[in-house]
């Protein structure tokens, strides 16, 4: 099988790397928001003890 | 035992807990995301009516399958907040709800692609397709009533009281198929069963791709319980303590 | 009550209004499903409307399946072991229509009681395999082996 033809799909192509590229971004995006949101809310700490501290 | 689990449902420890675990599902879903895709698109045979447009079901069938698991996991915890008034709990249920918004949202949307060129249409009112529609109505129901309370335990008794009413909606999904005429075919995979309507050259691909999605699942779960529980008890010594430890 | 506990009051609404509107369609819509779908027996027993769209669901008979000389109008017959229909379609058959699968067809009855359909529609079964595997089990039939295999 040359890598054109796994590309090709049988002609499906569209229909398959459709599913499989969307499967990626919504699988890569909840995995990724959670590490986002974490560096998030631990500067958000950081921010509420220096105020904390300086009253 | 009980003592075990006491113990776990403050938040505190279970934030600690959900650390532990997590790389014990993070690394085995990226290995096992890479063996199944490569079986399911390389080395597993074309079908011999769809061709390669059946490749979509490792995709599809996980997606599906977690759609309704999630939903399950996410009743129960929300039983379990009703009954027990435990925070772990309502955050687990709270959690749950996005991912498997996600998952309902790409069953429904692979399934679309691959009915396009298979049965003819993009959509159809069928007993599947329209009760996998409602379920993604419920996640989404569920994210919006939780955000419309500012009180969280307020919340978390109204979201827990729409997750449970919404369990009806599972055994629909499951046996619509069965129940009503629809254009979606029965089911392929069935257990205890042992001659599999799917060939096991395509059949094991597909098993890989399932436990992928399940240790996924799992590794996104943590992540997200962990944040929530360091929003909540952001005013705590210990969340600052973790917070200087990092 | 503040402004925004009542656009979010009203977002629960429009939630709660939304899954309650698609409840009501996919009940409707099942109901129609078992109203508008008949068999070939039901058509030929003078059960089905006439003027009206309906579906037509049955298995495609063997050797049936005939292209129009102007290349577009497609006419195979329908069959439920008992009756048939030929229905006449003019537009692109699903990749899985072939004779012998299952399909459903929406449209009208004309009155020389050929089916005018405007979408065709094929179903799946649930069995997957691979070519070769197909064709060793072609001379016994696919569905029957795996009848007799379960």
């Amino acid at each position: 099988m040359t890598l054109s033809e796994f590309l090709y799909m049988d002609g499906y192509y569209l229909y398959v790397w459709a599913s499989y590229g969307l499967a990626l971004v919504v699988m890569l995006a909840q995995f990724i928001n959670p590490i986002r949101r974490k560096r998030q809310l631990l500067k958000q700490l950081g921010r509420k003890k220096r105020r904390g501290q300086r009253t | 035992m009980l003592q075990a689990i006491t113990k776990l449902a403050s938040l505190k420890n279970f934030y600690f807990f959900c650390g532990k675990l997590l790389p014990w599902f993070a690394w085995p879903t990226l290995i096992l995301m890479i063996v199944g895709l490569y079986w399911g698109l390389v080395e597993a045979p074309a079908d011999y009516q769809q061709k390669d447009s059946y490749r979509i079901i490792y995709i599809h069938v996980p997606a599906a399958w977690m759609s309704l698991f999630v939903y399950m996991v996410m009743a129960t915890s929300a039983a379990a907040s009703l009954i027990w008034k435990t925070k772990a709990s309502e955050v687990v249920a709270n959690s749950c709800a996005p991912i498997g918004a996600a998952f309902t949202f790409l069953a429904l949307a692979t399934g679309s692609l691959w009915g396009k060129p298979m049965w003819g249409t993009w959509w159809e009112w069928d007993a599947r397709l329209t009760s996998e529609l409602v379920l993604l109505f419920l996640y989404l129901g569920y994210m919006a009533l939780q955000s419309a309370f500012e009180d969280k335990r307020t919340a978390a008794r109204a979201t827990a009281i729409l997750a449970i009413v919404g369990v009806v909606n599972i055994p629909i999904i499951h046996y619509s198929v069965e129940w009503w005429f629809t254009l979606h075919q029965g089911p392929t995979v069935q257990v205890l069963q042992e001659k599999q309507a799917m060939d096991k050259s395509m059949l094991y691909p597909l098993m890989v791709m399932a436990t992928a999605f399940k240790t996924y699942f799992a590794t996104v779960l943590l992540m997200r319980s962990r944040n929530e529980i360091l929003e909540r008890e952001s005013h705590t010594k210990w969340v600052q303590e973790e917070r200087e430890h990092l | 009550m503040t402004p925004t506990r009542k656009r979010r009051l009203m977002m629960v609404l429009l939630i709660v209004l939304g899954v309650g509107t698609a409840a009501a369609l996919a009940l409707t819509a099942f109901n129609k499903n078992l109203m508008f779908f008949f068999s070939p027996s039901q058509v030929a027993a003078g059960e089905a409307p006439l003027n009206r769209s309906f579906r037509v669901g049955g298995m495609v008979k063997d050797n049936s399946v005939n292209r129009d000389d102007d290349g577009l109008t497609v006419r195979f017959i329908v069959h439920d072991n008992a009756k048939e229909v030929t229905i006449a379609y003019k537009g692109i058959l699903p990749d899985l229509f072939r004779e012998g699968q299952g399909i459903v067809a929406q449209g009208k009855l004309g009155s020389d009681g050929v089916f005018i359909a405007d979408e065709v529609l094929a179903k799946h079964d649930e069995n997957y395999m691979p070519p070769e595997v197909a064709a060793a089990m072609k001379p016994i039939g696919v569905d029957k082996q795996l009848k007799a295999n379960n």
